[in-house]
């Protein structure tokens, strides 16, 4: 790994960010609106009120735009996987190989064949039926979900695989243990519940809309009670989750953890920055401090929230960079020698099995098996280790801005709900106008949780195990730029396409609108 | 047999009776066309699966990589 092509590295890198964070514009308005719209389906089922069935159909349709034009988007994600990170593909071989194929034929069977029921079986099937296919979709949709983040939170803390030197791939030793990994639960619970907020501001918002409009009063209203409950529940879970995902991370990701608080030295009691504005210095370019303009500090926060103990000791970027023997951490440079030894020994049981020493063979391959934890740390041996650091003012921006939107969304979805339940929300305009312009800030919300996720765990593709370095597949850095800017051309019509067909629909409204503002009488038509 | 007379009919009808999803239809066949048919085999050939032709050579290629 000497002479590596960082350009090649950087531009697949950004190609996959590129096509991911496309996919995941789409992806999370499927997840919630789906459960929205089943929840809508069984007031209607419940109740026999005609209306819900109006609403319903009318959120049907837009989960309808929103599946289609983002359907088979995550695929280019696997043409990458197989061009551009070949040997990551083949490295985390079995691992990925089952839940892939689990979320295809769980993708294929419950989503499609429901769907289907779904769009053309009103009045064809019974209600109880098409209400049943209506949750089994919603179900297979978050199910889908299920085994790509399962794969994706193996790479952050691999486990319940053991590498196999012959073949070079690691194999799925415990199924069980990478399904239900502490962050493989939290990923997918926080993660599918981002997208029922980020449904829920939706669904409130274009209903804002359309009182804005002075029109479907009775529709928008009832979707608003509906969105807004749904998104104040799934907002507190979420941060439970995201509390869960924080732990995880200061445990099997402490680089990550201390870049997104950007804490550089090690402390006990350490407090959270809950605002913050770094300042760039001298210091922060030398990876040794970086100072705030400005910052306002919870007590001891940070340690709670790490390790459930407001005493507990949190390591800094400066003590995971250079090592605290007091607190048994290994310095980068310590790893690295460690890792560099594992590649070393992997090489010499290859060539000791092709020679047909068995001796030397199983000398090397005892000698690569107790050092595989840091496999990854040796690409970095006689480099610059800081190169081990993720860039600390994306995380620590990233995450403070997703969970200031976070709190921003609650109590929106509480004001929205008691005004909507008193009948006021029509006449309070400024409350209308926050709710439609909080659509865009949901979809900077559940993107930025990516970038913290993804951002904040680099160089590593397989945490400790795999750096991108490592990963990529020896191509030439033009043809990843062209594919690039394919990319980014494709899915931006298909962004347009997506505002434009669904702007068409929201005009359109739901159908013929029975209620005025004069016909309603507050609450009994709620 | 009715069964699955009623079933072709069911989608039968779905798909003639569809108006905006005709147009969505039309927009996800496009795009895996353009996935599967330009991309897919232009673009983005299975790096490892083009250049070798058994996973011992895959292997050793990737062991090759992974120790240099």
């Amino acid at each position: 790994m000497e002479n590596i092509d960082f350009s090649l590295v950087n531009w697949s890198r950004a190609q996959f960010a590129l096509t991911a964070m496309y996919h995941w514009l789409f992806v999370p308005l499927t997840l919630g609106l789906s459960f929205i719209v089943a929840f809508m389906e069984t007031l209607y089922v419940r109740t026999g009120n005609p209306e819900w069935k109006r609403i319903t159909k009318f959120w049907m349709t837009i989960f309808g735009i929103n599946f289609a034009i983002g359907v088979a988007t995550g695929i280019i994600l696997e043409f990458e996987f197989g061009t551009n990170w070949s040997n990551y593909s083949w490295f985390v071989g079995d691992i990925f190989g089952a839940p892939l194929a689990i979320e295809g034929i769980m993708a294929f069977f419950l989503e499609s064949t429901f769907i289907a029921v779904m769009f053309f079986g009103w009045n064809k099937v019974s209600k109880k039926f098409h209400l049943l296919s209506t949750w089994l979709v919603a179900i297979g949709s978050n199910l889908s979900a299920l085994w790509i983040l399962v794969a994706n939170a193996w790479m952050q803390n691999p486990v319940g695989m053991k590498f196999n030197p012959d073949t070079a791939r690691n194999e799925m030793v415990d199924f069980w243990e990478v399904l239900f990994s502490p962050v493989a639960i939290n990923k997918f619970l926080h993660t599918i519940s981002s997208g029922y907020v980020l449904a829920s501001v939706f669904v409130m918002g274009v209903s804002a809309w359309y009182l804005l409009k002075n029109r479907e009063h009775l529709f928008a209203k009832r979707s608003m009670i509906v969105a807004s409950v749904f998104g104040l529940i799934t907002s507190a879970f979420i941060v439970l989750t995201g509390d869960g995902s924080a732990r995880n991370m200061a445990q099997f990701q402490p680089m990550k953890f201390a870049a997104m608080e950007n804490l550089y030295i090690g402390q006990q009691n350490a407090p959270l920055v809950a605002i913050g504005i770094l300042k760039e210095n001298a210091a922060q370019a030398d990876h040794k401090k970086q100072d705030f303009r400005f910052m306002i500090e919870i007590p001891n926060m940070l340690s709670y929230m790490a390790f459930l103990d407001p005493n507990a000791y949190v390591p800094g970027i400066q003590d995971l960079v250079h090592g605290n023997p007091e607190r048994n951490i290994l310095s980068y440079k310590q790893k690295s020698e460690i890792g560099k030894l594992a590649i070393t020994s992997l090489a010499d049981y290859k060539n000791a099995r092709k020679a047909g020493n068995d001796s030397l063979a199983a000398t090397a391959l005892a000698t690569f098996e107790e050092n595989y934890k840091y496999f990854g740390y040796g690409y970095y041996a006689g480099r610059d280790v800081h190169e081990l650091v993720p860039h600390v003012p994306t995380t620590f921006y990233s995450f403070r801005i997703m969970v200031g939107l976070g709190f921003h969304f609650m109590l929106l979805f509480f004001v929205v709900l008691v005004l909507t339940l008193k009948d006021k929300i029509a006449k309070n305009k400024w409350i209308l106008y926050t709710a439609l312009w909080t659509i865009p800030l949901a979809y900077i919300a559940v993107e930025l949780g990516w970038v913290v996720a993804e951002v904040g765990r680099q160089p590593w593709v397989i945490q400790d195990i795999l750096p991108s370095i490592a990963a990529v597949s020896q191509l030439q850095p033009a043809s990843v730029q062209i594919t690039f800017w394919m990319f980014f051309v494709i899915f931006t019509a298909l962004l347009i396409a997506e505002i434009k067909i669904m702007t068409v629909q929201i005009k359109k409204g739901p159908g013929e609108d029975t209620t005025t503002p004069e016909t309603l009488t507050a609450n009994t038509n709620l | 047999m009715q069964i699955i007379r009623n079933i072709y009919q069911f989608y039968w009808q779905g798909f003639r009776s569809m108006t905006l999803g005709k147009k969505l239809w039309a927009i996800i066949l496009i795009k895996l066309v353009v996935m599967f048919l330009i991309l897919k085999l232009f673009f983005f050939p299975n790096y490892l699966k083009t250049n070798f032709d058994t996973d011992q050579e895959r292997s050793d290629h990737v062991i090759e990589q992974l120790t240099k």
